[in-house]
This record gives structure tokens, sequence and C-alpha cells, in this order.
């Protein structure tokens, strides 16, 4: 698109571009936000790019409501399949290297050789979170030997609809390592792409669309981060909270985690050392932090006997 | 004919109680700073037990700090050494467990059958169980990243726990704390004080590095200012979800790590092909058991409409066989209820549910003069939307609801903000596997209710907290697992500079 732009101004395009209006994905539909509002969005020099979807708070209510919906259906999935799915999602993002690769480069101001290297490292990390889902429940439950006549077993579930303040840097390979770990445990997700790069992330839903993913499992609002950060924190059908995005402002942090206090919600802060937010490498081996972030751990007893 | 039941108490004379105790601090008990002290009572009789300290601000400072400073020797003691002194703890408790047996059954009003056979064995095979992780924690599998350092204790730990099983839930929090190299300042319960300092005197016949483990006593205000110590890294509470959501919001964006495990409203489903005597006994367990003093207690009977009938005079017929009395007494079941302010809220809530328009009923019962009693009750044509489906009593009173369909039955039992434990009762085994699925709660006892293990992870779903206490889970709770260095150079360093600034005076160590 940018390469268009510049066509354009040099004032000899053999054919003038579609622009693509850039949309909300909720539900499995791409609408408007509720709100008619939109904002400019520009790349690393100020040159405008699009006009993104400003969302409103019922934009992020409509999304929990439409990840609520979407839970029984893929936590209730086989691992198996949640993987497939998963791979599907990798496979679709592959086909369309190019465009993630300009958008990337647009979006974070890298050169095209270093927006590629994300989107392929965005590619893999989804391969590496398809693989996770038929094998998190082997290394996170199992039997335990309780001193009793009983079998006792131990499984991980998905804590349920999770939302996620993707990172604001990282345009691509970022949200993909804060979204696929929710995936792959079975849980749903309302996803607030980075404030200032949110395109790869609109594109990403187009992905989703089309890769098996069943509508309202993820679902993807553009905006201001505080602004809707604020409405999910404090929803009380909304079960955990991922902060990634915002740990470059720590008021806004410590609202939030007060507003997650009154349901409880589970919060994945990244911590110092851990990779601060922004700062996290996400050229990284992600480990299993995030993947266990957003379980919670189910005891089943039973006894035995004849 | 029918035989009457001879007393048979337990003998008061195997506990020796001090007419007053002070707090355990750096491994001395000493008084409270500003002197103030409390009684502490036996609910079944009203009478004062001990006078025990009242720590303060000053006290929660002088503990942190003791904590602090014992850290970096503790955490740097080889895993084999602690696991040696908590296998030492282990066989303490086990040779004063009829003592402290009695005296839990004094400070807590619970009968001696259950301190003596469910909550003395399980405090000390917590301890033996912790034990033998301490030099296990490279191999339990707990690393989050593929790279980068072993799991590191996360320094002092502020642990406040509640009044139904005090020495139960301090060994739920102190063993895997010292286990995994963490130092600990452990707050009980108000009204149960007794058995925690019991446990300090242990700590020092286990000859225990003073300030591994320190107690203060004191009431909802001295947890306050403890877990809201900037001294404090770890911060464990047991007890209601209002103070454990107050909690939450007090360490909103600090560094301290949280757990929490609170309160709950469990569901006991019983299908029509259950076999029903043995269901009755579990129902039974599930919502008197302590007195219903219990945050895991299935105090929502769900029985299928078909059965109900049935289950429900089984029930009756059962709790009319219920002994409610002393609770020394080695025949009773019901003993008192902890408190006068529990006994209120129990009055309150089970008051509200006749108002609301359920069916009250309880056994012929004489309640004791003198002491804080509640008689085990019964309610039927429980809505849901009736409080006392959906509030925590913590007190003997069951709710019964009827289902069709297993799927109204899970949609029923789902229908709480808690997710603490739920019950299952049917012959058809695919059938327990599909509910237990369904169910959005931390423990699920099929054909079984109120079973406790170290080795099995306990904690909630929702509103009932989060976290888990026992088995290799357990240990999560008091690691680093991200395998990140210590902020600055070698953790000692970085103790010191944490101990500045809690006004310790560990920064030469």
């Amino acid at each position: 698109m940018s390469e268009q732009t510049a066509q354009r101004r040099v004032g000899a395009p053999r054919r003038l571009g579609v622009l693509k209006t850039y949309k909300l994905f909720v539900g499995g539909k791409f609408p408007r936000s509720e709100s008619g509002r939109v904002y400019e969005v520009v790349d690393a020099k100020g040159e405008w790019l699009a006009n993104a979807p400003l969302s409103s708070r019922k934009d992020a209510r409509d999304a929990v409501a439409a990840a609520r919906k979407a839970f029984p259906g893929w936590s209730g999935a086989t691992a198996y399949n949640r993987g497939q799915v998963l791979f599907r999602v990798a496979e679709m993002v592959e086909g369309r290297r190019a465009q993630f690769t300009s958008e990337v480069a647009a979006a974070e101001g890298l050169s095209a050789a270093r927006a590629s290297a994300q989107v392929d490292a965005a590619i893999d990390r989804i391969v590496w979170y398809a693989g996770w889902t038929d094998k998190i429940a082997q290394i996170a439950g199992g039997p335990n030997p309780v001193a009793g006549p009983f079998l006792n077993v131990s499984t991980p579930e998905p804590t349920g609809v999770v939302a996620v303040l993707a990172p604001q840097r990282s345009s691509l390979l970022g949200l993909i390592s804060v979204l696929g770990p929710v995936l792959a445990g079975g849980g749903t997700a309302v996803l607030v792409a980075s404030e200032r790069a949110p395109l790869p992330a609109l594109s990403f839903a187009e992905v989703l669309a089309t890769s098996d993913v069943p509508g309202g499992v993820v679902n993807l609002l553009s905006g201001r981060t505080a602004e809707l950060a604020a409405p999910l924190a404090a929803h009380r059908d909304v079960d955990a909270l991922d902060l990634t995005g915002a740990c470059g402002d720590p008021e806004l942090v410590r609202e939030l985690e007060v507003a997650a206090a009154e349901n409880l919600k589970r919060v994945h802060r990244p911590r110092a050392g851990a990779g601060n937010g922004d700062a996290e490498d996400w050229a990284a081996d992600p480990g299993t932090g995030r993947l266990l972030a957003f379980l919670e751990t189910k005891t089943v007893w039973h006894p035995r006997g004849d | 004919m029918v035989f009457d039941y001879a007393p048979a108490p337990e003998s008061r004379s195997l506990v020796q109680i001090a007419p007053s105790y002070g707090l355990f601090v750096d491994g001395e008990f000493r008084e409270a700073a500003d002197g103030r002290s409390f009684k502490t009572v036996s609910p079944a009789d009203e009478q004062a037990l001990s006078e025990v300290a009242h720590a303060g601000a000053e006290d929660v400072e002088a503990a942190v700090r003791a904590a602090r400073a014992a850290f970096p020797g503790w955490a740097a003691l080889p895993g084999a050494e602690r696991a040696k002194f908590l296998f030492r703890i282990a066989r303490i408790l086990q040779e004063r467990s009829r003592e402290l047996a009695v005296l839990e059954t004094l400070d807590n009003g619970k009968p001696i059958r259950e301190t003596r056979d469910a909550d003395l064995p399980q405090v000390a095979a917590h301890f033996f169980y912790y034990a033998g992780w301490a030099d296990k924690l490279a191999h339990a599998g707990l690393e989050r990243t593929a790279h980068g350092g072993p799991p590191r204790p996360l320094g002092v730990a502020a642990q406040v726990i509640p009044w139904n099983f005090p020495l139960l839930m301090l060994a739920w929090k102190v063993a895997p704390a010292l286990a995994t190299g963490n130092t600990v300042v452990l707050k009980p319960a108000e009204t149960t004080p007794l058995s925690a300092l019991f446990f300090a005197d242990i700590c020092r016949q286990a000859q225990l590095p003073a300030g591994v483990v320190n107690i203060l006593t004191g009431d909802g205000e001295t947890g306050a200012a403890l877990v809201s110590h900037p001294g404090v890294d770890k911060v464990a509470f047991t007890g209601s979800t209002a103070v454990g959501k107050a909690i939450a919001r007090e360490v909103a964006g600090g560094d301290k790590r949280l757990t929490l495990e609170l309160g709950g409203k469990g569901a006991n489903i019983v299908f029509e092909d259950a076999p029903l005597d043995q269901a009755v006994e579990g129902v039974v367990n599930g919502s008197f058991f302590n007195q219903g003093q219990v945050c895991c207690a299935g105090s929502r009977l769900l029985v299928q409409e078909s059965v109900a009938d049935e289950l429900l005079e089984a029930l009756r017929r059962r709790l009319g066989t219920l002994r409610l009395g002393d609770p020394l007494d080695k025949n009773t079941d019901i003993g008192a209820i902890n408190s006068p302010e529990q006994l209120a809220r129990i009055t309150e809530l089970a008051d509200a549910g006749e108002a609301e328009g359920a069916a009250r009923w309880s056994p012929a019962c004489e309640l004791p003069s003198q002491g804080y009693w509640f008689a085990p009750t019964v309610f039927t044509g429980v809505t849901q939307a009736h409080r006392i489906a959906r509030e925590e009593i913590f007190g003997p009173v069951l709710s019964v609801l009827t289902f069709r369909t297993p799927e109204e039955a899970v949609a029923k039992a789902n229908n709480t903000p808690y997710g603490l434990s739920a019950g299952i009762w049917t012959e058809k085994g695919s059938r327990i596997l599909r509910v237990a699925e369904k169910l959005r709660a931390g423990v699920v006892w099929a054909n079984t209710f109120n079973k406790f293990d170290p080795t099995s992870p306990f904690g909630g779903y929702r509103e009932s907290g989060f976290g888990r206490e026992g088995g290799r889970h357990g240990l999560e709770a008091y690691l680093d697992l991200t395998g990140a260095e210590p902020a600055e150079a070698g953790a000692v360093a970085n103790e010191g500079r944490r101990g500045a600034r809690a006004g310790g005076k560990a920064g030469g160590r």
C-alpha cells in the first residue's frame, strides 16, 4: 500500500490502487466500529497508511460476548483438532508472506529483509503453538499418588475468555506470540492490536477467517489501548488479562490490575527479567510461561473398588 | 431396645496451655511492641483458653526483617538439608499429634474425631510430602523456558490463614514455602491462634534456624499490615473472597506474587442411578463436615427429580442420628461454630432462606446452653435466586435444588461466581467423565467428597481464587520459574538491597 501511495505521488500510476477498508473482526464477521470512529494510521516516517477503526467500549463488550459464545465449542474441541486449525493458520500466513512483509515493513519501519524475518518467525511461532495443543496436558497434569483407594488425576483446562493487550511495537510476531498460547490452551480471545501499528493485526484477522478458526474464538479490536483495556479489565465475563501491551505504562497497569481484582481475573504481566513488555525478545524461544498462564488445574477423584 | 452413648471425652489434660503467649519472631517469643493482647476462647463453652499478643505494625516490621535476614542462608542451604528440617518437623508433628488434636478442638470447636483423624494426619503428611521436594526442585519440570537458570525461591512469604483448619492451613502454606527455600511470616486467624504458636515451639524443637518461620497473632489489621509490607515478596491467603479481592487490589501493580484460596458454593450432584446410601453419606460429609465451615463444602445439593423424595427422606433419617455436642467427646459428629460472628452470619443467612420462601428443616437436636451452636439445617424448595443458593454460608446449612437432565445439573452447578469444588454421584462412568469435564471447579469428587491429600493440587476457578496448593503444582506458588537471573549480581547482593528497602538489617549478609 505504501508502494501504491508512492506511485501516486510521482504522478504516473498505471491504474489507481484499490485501498483496503480495515475493519474489526468480531464473532467471525468484519464490522466497523459501532461508534463510527476511525483514526489515522501512519508509517514509521509519519506517512498516512490507512484509517483504522477506533473501537469503543461497546465494541469491547460485543467482542467479549462473542468470545464467551465461542468458548464451549473451542475449549470442547479435541486438542488434535485445535492443533490442526492452528497449523492451518500458519499455512494461510505462509501464503500471504509478501503481503504481511510489506505491511510489517511499513508498520515497524523495517527493511524488507527484516520484515520478512519477522513474518517467518511469526509463522514458525504459530506452528510451535499448534504442536502444543495435544502435549500441554501431559506436561502440566497427570495422576497423583494419593494415600488411599482413589484414582486422582489433574488436568489443565482453559481459563476462559482472555483479554489480550498485544505488544505495541512488534505488530505481527508479537501479536501472534501473545495470541498463540491462548488459542493452543483452548481459550478464546479478545485481542487489542498495537495502537500505533494495527494494520498487520487487522489483516491477520482475514487469515483467521479463512483458517477454520470458529467465529468468535478470536476477536480483534483496534484503537486506543488504554481506552479499550479499562472496560475489558473490569468486565465480569472476562476471565483473564494479558497486560503485555500496557507494560510501558505502570500507572495503567496498576489501574487495570485493580479493576481485574473485581472478579479475580488471572493477570499475566511480563516481569522484569522475563522480558518487560515490548522489551521482550519476541524472536527468543517463548517457553511455556504464556501457555500455562491461561490454564486452570482441575483435579478429579474417584474411588477404586469392586 | 436403644442403647445410649456413654460420654467418651478425650482428656483435656493432654495439652498444657499457657496463660499467655507472645509473638514468635526471629526464633523467640516476645510481647507485642505496644503490649496489646487478646483472649482466645473455646467456642464450645466460651471459656478463655489463653491470652495472646496482638501484633501491630512494629511487630510486622520486626518479623519481616527477621524473615528477610534469614532468607539468604535458608535459600542457600542445600535442598537435602532443608528437607531434613522438614522431616524433623513432620516427625515431631506426628509425635505430638494427640496433644495438637486436643488443642485444635479446644480452640476451634470442631470434633476431636476430625482433628484426630483428618486434620493432624494431613498436617504431618503435608510436611513429609514437601520435605521430599526440597532437594528435587530441579527435577520437578517447572521451568518455563528451555534456557536460563533453575527455579529460585521468591524471598519472604506473607501467609494469612483462616480459622476452619488452623494447623492444616498452616501446613499447606509453610511446608511448600520452606521446601522451596523461602522464609515465612504467618498470621493465624484471630479466633484460632494457638496451634500456630504450638507449631512455633515445634520449629524450636526441630532447631529450625531463627527467622525462617515467624508467627504473628492478631486480627485483620495485622494481616493487612503484613501483606502490604514492602519487604514481602509473596502473599498467600486463604479466606473469604471479599478479603481476597482486597488483597489483590492492594498488591496491584507491584512486584509481589499472589495466590488466593477463597470461598466456594460447591454443588453436590446426585443422579438417579447413584448408590443412594453412599450418596447420602457423601452429602452429609460434604455439607456438615467441620460444621460446614469448609470452603469446598458441597453446600448445594442438586438431586435428580426422580429420586429427590427418596434421597431427602434418607438424608433426614441420617441427619437425625448425628450427635451434636462436646467437641472433645469421641462420639461427637457436630461441634461448635467457631465464633459468635460466624454464628450470627449463619443465622442471618438461614433466616433469609426462610424469609425468601424456602422450607427449613432440622433434626430434633438439643443445643448446649453455653458456646456457639447451630443445628444441622436443610432447606428444600430452594431456587437459584435465593441467597442461600448463591452466597457462601460457611455453616451446617444445606440448600437442596432439583434437576431433570445432566445439562440442567451442569448449568445449575456452574451458575455461581465461585468454582472451588463439586461432587458427582452416579454409577455411570461415562457420565462422570462428561460431567466432571463440564464443571468449572478446581476439585471434582466423583462418588466421594471432601477427600484431601498432599499430592493432590487444590484450588479454585473463577472467584474461588488462583494458584494451587498441594502436589507438584503447589511448588509453583513459591518459585520464580522464569529462569531469570536476579536483577543484581548474585541473589545475596539482591537480598541486601531489598532488606535495606524494607528497613532491614540484612544488608551485610
